[in-house]
């Protein structure tokens, strides 16, 4: 295995084994789908109209959860310090987390969405919208959450502080994922969304592990 | 960039700074003074009547409000591409006049609306960027805050700005997108009669170097502020 | 293989407050070099600017491979074998997933053999969170021969160790040295090698 899938199988396995991964997030997730409908009530025309946003809303902050931990507790026991010699590159380290947490989280979410928008009355259509846009979209929560996860990285409660500085962010992933669900509701199509989606993913994807190399840069040099 | 390093030493800033600021003050006093006598002298707009009068306070807050973003994102890439201290110190000096534009002109967007649109806060794809770009002042001096290593908070914090900078024309555009998929009610929009255009520009003038004015002064109290912690630190 | 490490008037400040200026030293393949001084006097601040981490306020670092010099900090950090103050282990992952993780980092094979040498045989298949602060400092070392580098970088190599982890650690860098490699370590003991010394 090269050096990169080493740090992607670590990373997965270190998820699965400390139960801050997959299972966390996809709690977090199917109770917010629980609670919003206590608080609004169990109209399910009103359910089904907002389950796309509900939903997309739910799938960024449960992904927000464990996204503190993903340099933080390499940073503490000094394993980022030997990764950060090792031959690869900081930016493929950033990357290869991304994907770890992408694969522990926002994969998952995704695969429990269908399940969730059944509680909402989401029809077949939109549904299979939703699934397609928090596939395209949760990439990019992983990629600018890796971000605020490096800057805060050397923070005993980054976790209080990261959300502030990624949610503002991530407005367009939400934008787009929910507008996406949105159109299709109300008889459009959804390719203008999902289209926007898809290139915001994908530059976060591709730009991000640079600044979140850059920042775990500064913080092994202080 | 040399003539720029020149200036941005802390000694010469100092002395710079020192002969202009007299100016600024006082022409951010008179451009403000002078632009709100010509607009309470001005006739009352036939559509929005005396409460155009906000739209003086509100549109040069809201340039500014951006203007100050782009000028935190210039002073984190000088900081981080040449290392220079000066750089950040700016950078973070201006922050808090950044929000503080932001948080007034949403306020008075929405002292203005509720006469205009019967209510304080409609969700207006301009309303609800500013909205989002004051969360984004809130998170950048969160993180300067939050870091206690003087260098290390500032070289984050000048990766969130560059960062936020690419972000914030994607924003305004996703919230314009969001705000054409959901079209409820029609909005008026503010548009302004030709008798206002030269109060306007004297107060966009004015906000313009009352925020130099107070950029340069908390700049230089930083930087005494520093100094004096060296001479405390080298008596000790 | 490294043949020589050259420090020019290194300089290092954390924040206001100047550590040490205009250190020059030299080391040479095979040699090993014992940084002493007290707490606070920027032992690893330098450990950390000779492993590229940190990049020196002045001077420069410069290695030379054969007949190529290079004061590249990237390129140096490709030669570090580092053992810092933490030995960088997951309480989840056993001994040997942990060397795999490591060897497979570095693009290097995986020898289980390294467990013996440092008397981990036994704990191989134990999550580490059951080891004892010297037993995973013993696999910190394994990490460290697994990495195969030649520019070991230690920081007080001894601590947490019993006399018999002290005896395996000095065995060990007369080996690398022997080796051809070279060991600059950060300590307060002697490292009981024939080493020069540098004194911040």
């Amino acid at each position: 295995m090269s050096p990169f899938w080493t740090l992607l199988a670590r990373d997965l396995k270190l998820a699965a084994r400390s139960g801050g991964g997959a299972a966390l997030a996809l709690s977090f997730f199917a109770l917010v789908a629980t609670l919003v409908p206590l608080g609004v009530g169990a109209d399910l025309k009103l359910l089904s109209r907002i389950a796309g946003g509900i939903l997309w809303v739910g799938a960024v902050l449960a992904a927000l959860l464990s996204l503190d931990r993903l340099f933080q507790g390499d940073f503490e026991d000094g394993s980022l310090e030997l990764i950060a010699l090792s031959p690869l590159p900081l930016e493929m380290t950033a990357l290869a987390k991304i994907a770890a947490h992408w694969l522990s989280t926002g994969a998952a979410l995704t695969l429990l969405s269908p399940l969730l928008a059944l509680l909402f009355n989401l029809a077949p259509y939109p549904t299979l919208v939703l699934f397609l846009s928090l596939l395209i979209g949760t990439p990019a929560v992983s990629a600018v959450g890796a971000i605020g996860a490096s800057l805060t990285l050397s923070l005993k409660r980054g976790g209080l502080i990261l959300p502030l500085i990624i949610l503002p962010l991530l407005a367009p992933v939400v934008i787009f994922g929910a507008g996406a669900v949105a159109a299709v509701m109300d008889g459009f199509s959804p390719n203008g969304g999902l289209g926007l989606l898809a290139a915001f993913s994908l530059a976060a994807v591709l730009l991000s592990p640079f600044a979140a190399a850059a920042s775990v840069r500064l913080n092994l040099g202080s | 960039m040399n003539w720029l390093f020149k200036y941005a030493n802390p000694h010469n800033f100092m002395r710079l700074s020192g002969v202009v600021l007299p100016f600024t003050a006082i022409g951010a006093a008179l451009g403000i003074a002078a632009a709100l006598w010509l607009g309470f002298s001005a006739p009352p707009d036939y559509q929005q009547g005396r409460t155009v009068l906000i739209l003086f306070i509100h549109v040069p807050a809201a340039i500014l409000a951006t203007a100050v973003y782009g000028a935190i994102a210039v002073c984190s890439l000088l900081s981080l591409v040449w290392r220079h201290p000066l750089s950040d110190t700016a950078a973070r000096a201006a922050a808090p006049f950044g929000a503080l534009f932001t948080a007034l002109g949403l306020i008075t967007g929405a002292l203005w609306g509720k006469p205009m649109w019967g209510t304080y806060w409609v969700w207006d794809a301009r309303l609800t960027s500013f909205l989002l770009l004051l969360f984004l002042y809130m998170g950048y001096m969160a993180l300067w805050n939050a870091i206690e290593d003087e260098t290390r908070a500032a070289r984050a914090a000048a990766i969130l700005a560059l960062v936020g900078a690419v972000n914030i024309p994607i924003i305004k555009f996703s919230v314009e997108w969001w705000s054409t998929l959901h079209q409820g009610e029609s909005i008026v929009s503010g548009k302004l009669a030709p008798v206002f255009l030269a109060p306007l520009l004297l107060m966009m003038t004015g906000y313009a170097l009352l925020f130099a004015t107070l950029w340069m002064v908390r700049i230089r109290t930083a930087i005494i502020e520093r100094r004096a912690r060296g001479l405390m630190q080298g008596a000790a | 293989m490294i043949s020589s490490l050259t420090a020019e008037k290194l300089a290092c400040a954390r924040g206001e407050r100047k550590l040490f200026e205009q250190l020059s030293f030299r080391v040479t393949a095979g040699q090993a070099l014992a940084v002493e001084g007290a707490n606070g006097a920027g032992k690893t601040s330098l450990l950390r600017m000779l492993a590229g981490f940190l990049s020196p306020a002045a001077g420069r670092i410069v290695l030379k491979i054969g007949d190529a010099q290079s004061d590249d900090a990237e390129e140096r950090g490709r030669q570090v074998g580092w053992l810092g103050h933490h030995d960088g282990l997951k309480p989840q992952l056993t001994v040997r997933e942990q060397l795999t993780f490591y060897a497979g980092l570095y693009a290097k094979p995986a020898d289980a053999a390294v467990l013996d040498q440092v008397g981990l045989g036994r704990q191989a298949d134990l999550p580490c969170r059951y080891l004892s602060a010297g037993q995973k400092r013993r696999l910190a070392l394994a990490r460290l021969l697994v990495s195969q580098r030649s520019l070991w970088l230690l920081d007080e190599p001894f601590a947490a160790l019993d006399t018999a982890g002290q005896q395996l650690v000095a065995q060990l860098m007369a080996r690398h040295c022997g080796a051809g490699g070279i060991i600059i370590a950060a300590t307060h003991e002697p490292l009981g090698l024939s080493n020069e010394s540098l004194k911040l």
